[in-house]
Order: C-alpha cells, then structure tokens, then sequence
C-alpha cells in the first residue's frame, strides 16, 4: 500500500518515501500491533495469535489452538482497541502534519484552532447533563460536533479579520479556544459530580466496546486521509509562503481550508472516540522531519504509519503499568512527548508565519 | 504580441493609493527598470504585475487583461521573483525548483519526468546544477539567488519580474546574478521588468528606465535620459554625480557640500 502511495515522475528529486522507510514504517506498526494484541491480563502468546489470524486467511491450511474465550478475547476486547489506537494514531499524527504545513508553524497541532476545546465542551455538557446509557451513546456525537464547530468559529473570526494572514487565523483560534474552555470549566464547576468523568475523558482514553466505535470513525478518517494525501505536494509548495504560493498559481486560500477541513473531520473523529490525546500530533510529524526529510510526499505516509504504531504501544504501556487499573493514554503519550518536544524546540529553527 | 501594457494603474493598500495612474509598456524581449525612491510603489506595480494585489485600471499580459486570466494562466505568462523569497532551509534545491512548475501541474497531479527535466536544465544554464540535492539553508547568497531564479525559469514564463534582484548580494554575486539575467534575456528570448535599488546598476542592465515617484510616474526613457544628477536630485533627495563613458553609466553618491563656505581653517 505503501509503495503505491509513490508518485511517479519524483524520481530523484530530493529524499523522497523510499523502499526501505515504507516497509520500516509498515514492520513498526504490524509489530506494535501484534504487541498490542499479545499483551493484557490474559497471556495469549504471539504464536497462537499469528497462527489465530492465519486460519482466518483462506488456503492456508493453519488451524488455530484458541479456545473460545480467548477467541473472544482477542477478536472482541483487544483487536478492537488496538484497530482504533491505530486509527486514532495515525489521524492525529498526519492531521498533526497538514496543520504544521499549512500553517509554515513547526508548533501547530491538531487541536490549534479550538478542536479540542470544542471537543471537550461537547464531551463535558452531556457527561453533565445527561445520566446512564444515553450519556455514553452521545458523548462521541457531542465531542464531534463539538469540535467541528469550534474550527467552523475560529476559521470564520479569521477570514472576517482584514489582512487574513495565518497569524489571525491562530490569533483567532486561539481566542475561540479559550472561550470554549471557560464555558467548559463553567460547566464542570458547577457539576462536581461529574468532574472525574469530565477528567478522565479529558485525558483521553482507547476505550472500545467491540468495533463499533471502529466502524463509526473509519469514514471520516478515509475520506481525511484520502484528501491530505492528495494535497502533499500542495503543502509543500505552500513551504515558501502564501504570496509566492499564489505567484506560482495556488489558490492558496482554497488549499488551506480545503486541507483544514479534511484534517478537522479526521480529528472531530478521532476525538470523539479516544478523548484528547496530546502530543501525537506533533512528536511524531517532528520524528520524521529531523530524521527522514521535510518533504510532505514522506512527512504525511509516514506520519500515518508511526503515528498509529506510537499509539499502540502507548496504550500497552497505558494498560500495564499499573494494571489492573488503567492510566490515561494521554498521560503516556505526554509522558514521553513532553521531553521528545523540548529536544525539538532545541534542534529546530522556528520557521516565521 | 506586447508582453506587458499597463493603463492608469491605481492601487491602494490598507486605505492609502500606493499606485495611482501608471503607464507601462515593456516589447517583447526589452529590459525596463523601474527606480524610484523608497515607498514609491515599486514592489507595489510588480506585485500588480503578478496578479497579487487588487488593482483598477488595465494590466494586459501578452494581451489578456490579468483580471480575467485564471491565477494559473497568470503564473504561467509571468514568473515573479520577490526581494525576499522565503527559504524553506530544509528544502533541497531541485525541490525547490519543483514548485516552479506548479502552474503545468493539474490540482494533485505529481510532477513528471519532464518536469524534473526542465528544473536541472534551468539548475544548469544558471551553473549550478551540482547544487541539486544540496539544501537550501546550506546555500551561500548568491547560490541562493541562483536557486530563486531557476525558479523561476522552471515556471516557463515569457515575462520575468524581479523585485530588487540583487539585494544583499556581494559585488560579485550581484554582476553574476545581472549577467545570468542579461543573457537568460538573449538566449531565452525573456522579457524583464526589474525594480532597482542600485542606479548604477539600473544605468547598465536595462534597455529603459521609467522612475516613479508617489505612485506615479516622473520620468522615462533611456538610462541616459533618466539618470540625470538633477532628476536624482529632485526624487532621491540625493547628491551625486553621474559619469557616464557613452555605453554605460555609473551614479556615484557624494557627499552632500553642506556649509562650506562656514568651514575655518586650513
């Protein structure tokens, strides 16, 4: 799949996705995977794991050794979760990636024009006002829309600003974020009751009751992906600025909102299933501009591949360390994020806006 | 077909007229420089020129009025170097030039194996062909502008606009970049439309000279017309004296003579 993301006719011009990082980044993950389907209170080991999935492959005569209830466990509990840690993983981390390009800002993420803040807002008026089943069933819907219409409002204060620069757009996200966050902690505030829900959510959390929160965000996230990558040689030439952008014939205001929108859905998507998780959007697009290139034909395929695979193992560490209770993903992914992010800031030059 | 005619160009950024009833007309294959002192709207008409900025009045491309061109077709009959191009210190050069192509590549087509072919070409007739996969942030400033013009040549437009084209280059490099240019010209059949900074340069290079002044213009014609002591005097506020030896002509600030004859003593 990897290698029929290459495009033709590149062929030497610069450090392009070659042969050898596509199957790196497709090992990483299928190892993450794998590690993320062996490890959990029951030991499965990963022989019978591998022989397990192989009987489900027609022709190959492998016969599995699972009984039932590990069947169950592996098929019903953990492929689920790590199917949506990938999912998730690799939303965030090329989302994460388009928001750095359009933006000229190595600091952006997924969450910059108010995501999570509108995510978070829609997510804490319903674990607020809503009690037992319907609570759950709304949740994801309400962090959706929330969140989708956070960037709607931080996008449309930016455009109606004169001068219309990425500045304004930030200046603009950054102002809808705080007031979604005022009225979220309002809310929380004055439902005590709820604010470990609110919390733990807030943290962001893998939690899966079978495939159908798999079933539910894979549109959105297909029809992001398919458009991101469809706009990676527009992201670099936007590298050079919006007026020369412009100068060599991209309507560079329809690119942004074009790519801004694809990215955002992907998100609303992705948040609304896992909660906020930080610092995948940014750790991992930054990984591989210091160490593969900054062209976004590699930055955006591989930002899909290693972001799912960091969240896998994430969420191994999430349910293990100390099991059996669980630690927010959130906090792994910050744990290791906040010092990756420091030794970013050192070793890259901040590109102006 | 004229590669260029303006008629009463008017401009305003934020509110002020930057431009305001300018005439051009650059001939298939001429050099026009356009000088002016600082905040005369020289980066400004260009910017027009490229179909950046909104403008009323008529700016015809090889006959099309630009307004009505797509920006596409604007970046395919035009290639704009601006005075400060944004260096992306990551990107290689031959990427780089790749954007050059943009306006002969469909929304999300990739560029081929022509395209490719064009960049190295435009990398070796500026000499720096070896400098392809070096990156930019590696480039010294003249092979920087060199980059920034073969930029531009991968673009495959007639008509070449440069924005102070040898800013902050070295005496050297600054010869280098005009005599590339002069003969891009020649070889190429390229139009030019440069605004300069540097009246010596601007006496030497183009084949004529238009000086504005306030968004309009003051004066026109051949560098040896415009290029008067008197007219710098009057425009730039500057004291100099020009030398000229028939083909071209040097502008030498002097010193302005304030308050001799109140000066005592040996």
């Amino acid at each position: 799949m990897i290698g029929a993301l290459r495009a033709r006719g590149w062929a030497g011009v610069g450090p392009g996705l070659t042969v050898p990082w596509a199957f790196a980044a497709v090992s990483v993950l299928l190892g993450s995977a794998l590690l993320g389907l062996g490890i959990g209170p029951v030991g499965l080991g990963f022989g019978p794991i591998a022989r397990e999935i192989a009987s489900h492959i027609p022709f190959l005569g492998v016969h599995s050794s699972f009984s039932g209830s590990e069947d169950a466990i592996l098929w019903q509990l953990r492929a689920p979760r790590v199917v949506l840690g990938i999912l998730v993983g690799a939303m965030l981390a090329s989302a994460g990636a388009a928001y750095q390009g359009v933006f000229r800002n190595p600091l952006a993420d997924p969450y910059l024009l108010g995501a999570a803040a509108g995510a978070g807002l829609g997510a804490t008026l319903v674990i607020a006002y809503s009690h037992g089943g319907a609570s759950r069933d709304l949740r994801p819907l309400a962090a959706f829309v929330g969140a989708m219409l956070g960037v709607g409002a931080a996008y449309l204060l930016g455009r109606s600003v004169a001068g219309r620069t990425t500045a304004t757009l930030i200046l603009a996200g950054v102002t809808v974020a705080s007031f979604l966050t005022a009225v979220q902690t309002f809310v929380q505030q004055q439902n005590t009751d709820t604010v470990q829900e609110v919390y733990a959510w807030i943290l962001g959390q893998l939690e899966t009751s079978g495939w159908r929160e798999v079933a539910l965000a894979l549109p959105y996230m297909v029809v992001s992906w398919a458009v991101l990558l469809l706009h990676r040689r527009l992201l670099d030439v936007l590298a050079v600025g919006d007026e020369e952008a412009s100068s060599v014939g991209v309507d560079v205001s329809r690119v942004r909102l074009i790519v801004l929108a694809a990215a955002t859905l992907g998100t609303a998507a992705a948040v609304a299933f896992s909660g906020l998780i930080a610092f995948v959007g940014i750790i991992i697009p930054h990984a591989i501009r210091l160490v593969v290139g900054t062209s976004y034909r590699i930055v955006l395929p591989l930002s899909l591949c290693f972001g799912a695979a960091f969240l896998v193992l994430a969420d191994v560490l999430a349910r293990t360390v100390v099991a059996p209770a669980e630690l927010p993903i959130g906090v792994v992914t910050a744990f290791f994020g906040a010092p990756f992010f420091a030794l970013v800031l050192r070793t890259t030059r901040m590109v102006g806006t | 077909m004229t590669p260029l005619a303006v008629e009463g160009l008017r401009v305003e950024l934020d509110g002020a007229v930057v431009v305001d009833g300018l005439g051009l007309e650059v001939e298939q294959g001429e050099w026009l420089g356009v000088i002016g002192p600082n905040g005369a709207g020289k980066t400004t008409v260009l910017r027009a020129v490229g179909g950046l900025v909104p403008y009323a009045g008529s700016i015809r491309l090889f006959g099309d009025e630009i307004a009505g061109l797509g920006r596409r077709e604007v970046a395919r009959r035009v290639a704009l170097v601006p005075q400060a191009p944004v260096i992306p210190p990551d990107m290689t050069v031959l990427e780089y030039v790749v954007i050059g192509r943009t306006p002969h590549l469909g929304y999300t087509s990739a560029p081929e194996a022509r395209d490719v072919d064009v960049c190295r070409s435009a990398l070796a007739r500026l000499d720096v062909a070896q400098l392809a996969d070096r990156r930019l942030g590696s480039l010294s400033g003249g092979e920087r502008q060199r980059a920034v013009l073969a930029r531009a040549m991968a673009q495959d437009a007639r008509l070449i606009v440069l924005d102070e084209p040898t800013t902050a280059l070295d005496v050297g490099a600054q010869q280098q970049v005009l005599e590339l240019v002069a003969d891009l010209r020649t070889t190429k059949s390229l139009t030019v439309l440069s605004a300069m900074h540097d009246l010596t340069v601007a006496g030497q290079y183009p084949d004529r000279l238009v000086l504005i002044d306030g968004g309009r213009e003051a004066v026109s014609g051949l560098p040896g017309e415009v290029l008067t002591e008197e007219t710098i005097a009057r425009h730039y506020g500057a004291s100099v004296r020009v030398v000229s030896d028939g083909d071209s002509i040097a502008v030498v600030p002097l010193r302005p003579q304030v308050g001799t004859e109140e000066r005592v003593g040996p």
